[in-house]
């Protein structure tokens, strides 16, 4: 750990050089950061499929689509955009103020750290440092130890693509997160659990450092039957794909459990066994398009919150498991108690709780009564219904009719609030993530007014009664002598 | 009185429509029901009320209390939050009706309190009444009119274009308030600093607790007072009290806190925020510099520092000027003029002037004190220098040169010391600026378009006036807030409400158009279209769609 620590030193020293000779500042070192990024990709598109398969056991059609596309997408994106997010932004100036003129410019926080997760391991480091790049900082990426083969390909490839210098990626875990937050950063970007969260939190404030927390939640999804039966066929495979097509369920925006009405769950049931089947084959286990759970230790918090016998006597699908292949089946469980734990704590898992109510209006009382989620998704036709979750609940975003597409929509800004999280990113939300905004008004020496300035007297305060009302006709009855 | 002081601690509960309120039999009543020798303290500090103040406003005489024993604990602050998350969950907070009128109701009690306010900041600080017209009240005032007026568009979704990975589907971003939000303000500008962020919470539809400093007692009572007044009490409250009580408010999960004041207390908010995963908007200080090149017309410069230092409550302001730095040829004539204005604004004895607040209580009274008589400090005074320890009152002082070990140099001064850097060239400034924390604000004097480019380019603050002081932050288009040392987020007019407010994505997606090319089982076909798509190839992935691939 000794030359651990020697190692965060020295890159911390280097970056901040690197920072303060002004290099990451310039237009042109973020866009050849951000071409080089998308050249990376591409040149690596077999061996990312790789250690994604290796790490998660994700197919490559998968991986292609939540992660390498994802990250070409956000970094072209910002590539094309980034000569307009940097223009400063003029503001008006009252007429008092003549000739001051205000603007606002974004500039680099400094040397940033970005902590990413095991779950999205190509996306959740790239697309924070994307946003770290375009805003002109200097970034430090600790990738998950959890993805192990994910973490040593970033460590051992970016460098050869992007700017050492100002540009660093360190593996390991906990310990050397410990290190790391020890040091002072400019802003930290934290992918990850609600506990691990605060404890981030917590050490940043030790140096006053920004945090942006992208934490996960308990996603519901409603399902209003009355309005949308027609089109059950696709809702029943937007389910299925926001809960087993991703990452098998261990994704932040996941489908966590679904809100229906009693009389509508066994025939949304009976309509969900058939596409689970359609997208996994008989045997999802060999089907190769199911991504397995990421460590044993995932493996028996998902086994234990299956084998409580009250959630057991729940399960209506699926439910088995293989410690070996670290498998679990896509399992379905109808009105498991709600106070197991399986309802308590976020599922990030293959496995789909349906909770069912007498009236689908009770799923906003339910939702209120559970910490804010990142995503609600609601499928329904109902216009007075959406604006009532609307206004209703609060959550990070939400999505009519269909499951994780918000996260693909990148005019979206995305992120939680309360217990799913704090600050935001995608698109131009990103490099506002990593920019403050910096207020400068420009004075001129050459007018002054009298009345800004002691010995203060009547006339004064009336002046300045009147500038404030801008009542510009008053001041200049006043500065003639003409008004009392 | 003691007797009357201990009717405080009870407080009364009650719930009336659906909605629970605590009745707390406020001071202040309290005192004005005795007619008591009028007494004043403050944070340690001592002094008697000027006699040509005449006394019109009995509400603040409620700063007679001198020790008041603490009953806001925990469980207080427990009850309290639960009362106000019990009454935000009605929605009626929410409601734009409710905002307005709330809004309105703050513009009502300044235009009719103006008097009380003036007297409650002249008892907590001697602060001038212009002085606090301009830097509190109309401040106050013209932020709550903006939210007024721009309310309805602050509030409308914002529309925004989708792309052809998500087609069809519109998206919309939509402001939801917090929840019950916690507000710290400070003593500087107990007025302003309290009730700028409330009309911020109140525009986002939050409930708002508001813990004023103690350190300003007049101000704090006399709002405690008015809110229960004007405002709705089911929804914005204010508590008053010293450690014990913050401490006690920051157990509490809130959905957001709002702290004014110095680097280190922000740091033990955002610990205890963290615990809760409670957003945090910190407005801190630091060291403000302003950078004074040679060429600029000397006597507007000269006053524009002095406005930004002694005329904004006497260096006791978070973006008050702390130090100028000018080059050595050019810094005796800048300190002459300096002089000169200062005679024309303070009189011969500034100590004497009543255009100058005071020193807000003995204990920073002494700080900087000890701070001028610091070894190696003493002797670089050119200017000023005098001190009346029984009015707290120290007059505008200039140094050249202090010692950079000094802790004049090392701490922000937050009182009327102005030290003079001198550099041999004028860029040389940059570095003593970048060598420091960044601070809330820099300055910089100079007619010069070139060094102008470089100072915005080159120095980190949170925001920046060109040949002005102070006044950046009256504009409500720009946003105020720090960065580093000088605090996280920001705030006025509509920073304000964003500041309190969650933009909540909202994607509306239609059933036509769902194709099999997002669900497993995967083929080459699939992932051919898919890579088209991403890359909003939209001819690629109609071609690829029909088997077609430009690759191929």
């Amino acid at each position: 750990m000794e030359a651990m620590k020697e190692t965060v030193d020295q890159s911390l020293r280097e970056m901040r050089d690197t920072f303060a000779s002004g290099r990451t500042r310039s237009v042109k070192w973020r866009k050849t950061q951000l071409e080089a990024i998308i050249e990376m990709v591409k040149d690596n598109e077999d061996k990312m499929s790789d250690v994604l398969f290796q790490d998660l056991g994700k197919h490559s059609t998968e991986a292609f689509r939540d992660e390498l596309g994802f990250v070409m997408r956000s970094a072209t994106t910002a590539l094309n955009s980034l000569d307009k997010w940097v223009v400063p932004r003029k503001s008006n100036l009252p007429l008092l103020f003549y000739p001051a003129t205000g603007k606002v410019i974004s500039e680099p926080y400094g040397t940033v750290l970005v902590l990413s997760s095991w779950n999205f391991p190509i996306s959740l480091s790239l697309d924070p440092m994307i946003g770290a790049i375009s805003a002109g900082n200097t970034v430090l990426l600790k990738a998950s130890e959890l993805s192990p083969n994910s973490s040593a390909f970033l460590a051992k490839t970016i460098p050869s693509y992007l700017d050492n210098k100002a540009i660093k990626v360190i593996e390991g875990g906990p310990d050397v997160a410990t290190i790391l937050l020890q040091h002072q950063w400019d802003k930290i970007f934290f992918t990850g659990s609600p506990r691990v969260g605060k404890i981030i939190m917590a050490a940043a404030a030790e140096h006053l450092t920004p945090v942006t927390l992208e934490l996960g939640g308990k996603c519901p999804t409603i399902v209003d039957h009355h309005s949308v039966s027609k089109d059950m066929k696709s809702i029943v495979k937007r389910i299925s794909g926001g809960k087993w097509g991703s990452c098998s369920g261990q994704a932040c925006i996941s489908v966590d459990y679904v809100l229906v009405e009693q009389s509508f769950a066994s025939s949304l049931i009976e309509m969900l066994k058939p596409v689970i089947k359609s997208f996994f084959g008989e045997n999802p286990k060999e089907s190769g398009c199911l991504a397995r759970i990421v460590t044993k230790k995932h493996f028996q918090r998902l086994s234990r919150l299956l084998n409580d016998p009250r959630v057991q006597a729940s399960i209506v699908y699926g439910g088995s498991m293989d410690e070996e292949k670290l498998y679990v089946e896509p399992t379905i469980l109808l009105n498991p108690p709600l106070d197991s734990e399986i309802m308590n704590e976020e599922i990030f898992g293959p496995i789909l709780p349906i909770i069912t109510l007498r009236d689908i209006q009770e799923s906003i009382g339910f939702i209120k009564s559970k910490p804010k989620p990142l995503a609600i998704y609601a499928f329904t036709k109902d216009e007075k219904f959406k604006t009532r979750i609307l206004s209703e609940t609060s959550s990070g975003s939400v999505t009519f009719n269909d499951v994780m597409i918000q996260y693909m929509c990148d005019a979206l800004p995305f992120g939680g609030v309360g217990e799913s999280g704090m600050g935001r990113y995608h698109g131009k939300y990103s490099f506002e993530c990593f920019s403050h905004e910096k207020a400068i008004m420009e004075g001129s020496l050459a007018m002054d007014l009298e009345p800004r300035y002691p010995p203060w007297n009547s006339f004064k305060l009336t002046f300045i009664r009147l500038a404030f009302r801008e009542a510009y006709f008053k001041l200049v009855l006043l500065m003639l002598g003409l008004k009392k | 009185m003691t007797k009357l002081l201990e009717m405080n601690n009870h407080t009364l509960r009650f719930a009336a429509g659906g909605v629970y309120r605590t009745t707390r039999l406020n001071v202040a009543s309290l005192a004005l029901a005795t007619s008591s020798p009028f007494q004043f303290s403050g944070g340690g500090g001592y002094c008697s009320i000027p006699s040509r103040l005449k006394l019109t406003c009995y509400a603040t005489l409620s700063a007679v209390v001198k020790s008041q024993e603490s009953t806001f604990d925990g469980k207080e602050a427990a009850l309290l939050v639960d009362e106000l998350r019990i009454n935000f969950n009605t929605g009626r907070p929410k409601s734009y009706e409710w905002r307005i009128s709330q809004l309105q109701n703050i513009a009502k009690m300044i235009d009719e309190k103006e008097k009380c306010i003036t007297e409650a900041l002249y008892q907590d600080l001697s602060k001038p009444e212009l002085e606090a017209f301009l830097a509190e009240l109309s401040n106050t005032k013209s932020s709550c009119m903006l939210a007024i007026k721009e309310l309805k568009n602050w509030m409308a979704p914002e529309t925004v274009k989708t792309s052809v990975t998500t087609f069809p589907s519109s998206a919309q971003i939509v402001s939801e308030p917090l929840g019950v939000v916690l507000i710290i303000s400070a003593w500087n500008f107990p007025f302003l600093l309290s009730v700028e962020p409330v009309i911020g919470a109140i525009s986002a539809g939050n409930a708002v607790v508001l813990k004023p400093s103690e350190i300003a007692p007049a101000t704090s009572s006399l709002l405690a007072k008015l809110f229960s007044e004007y405002l709705d009490e089911t929804a914005i409250r204010v508590v008053q009290g010293g450690v014990p009580e913050t401490t006690a408010l920051l157990d509490q999960k809130w959905d957001k806190i709002f702290f004014t004041g110095g680097a280190r207390v922000g740091r033990i908010v955002m610990a205890a925020a963290a615990k809760h995963l409670t957003p945090v908007v910190l407005e801190l200080g630091g060291k403000c510099p302003a950078l004074v090149d040679s060429d600029v017309n000397l006597q507007v410069a000269a006053r524009r520092i002095i406005t930004g230092k002694w005329a904004c409550n006497n260096g006791q302001a978070c973006i008050g000027v702390d130090y100028v730095i000018t080059t050595k040829d050019f810094a005796p004539k800048l300190i002459d003029a300096l002089k000169t204005e200062l005679k024309t604004f303070f009189g011969e004895n500034p100590l004497k002037s009543k255009d100058l607040s005071r020193i807000v209580n003995s204990f920073h009274f002494k700080r900087l004190e000890s701070m001028m008589k610091e070894n190696g400090v003493a002797n670089k005074i050119v200017h000023g220098g005098q001190t009346m320890e029984d009015k707290l009152k120290i007059s505008p002082t200039i140094l050249v040169d202090v010692p950079e070990g000094s802790s004049m140099m090392q701490e922000e001064i937050f009182g009327p010391l102005l030290p003079v850097i001198t550099v041999s060239k004028i860029e040389d400034g940059f570095q003593v600026i970048q060598s420091r924390p960044k601070p809330l604000a820099a300055y910089l004097f100079t007619d010069n378009k070139e060094l102008q480019n470089q100072f915005v380019q080159n120095v980190s603050a949170g925001g920046m006036s060109i040949n002005e002081t102070v006044l950046h932050v009256t504009l409500k288009d720009l946003p105020f807030g720090g960065v580093g040392e000088s605090g996280i987020g920001a705030y006025h007019g509509k920073f304000s409400y964003e500041t309190f407010s969650h933009k909540k994505g909202v994607l509306y997606r239609s059933f036509d158009g769902d194709s099999d090319l997002r669900y497993p089982p995967y083929t080459p076909e699939k992932k051919r279209v898919l890579k088209a798509l991403l890359s909003s190839d939209i001819f690629g992935a109609i071609l690829a769609f029909f088997g077609f691939s430009k690759e191929s």
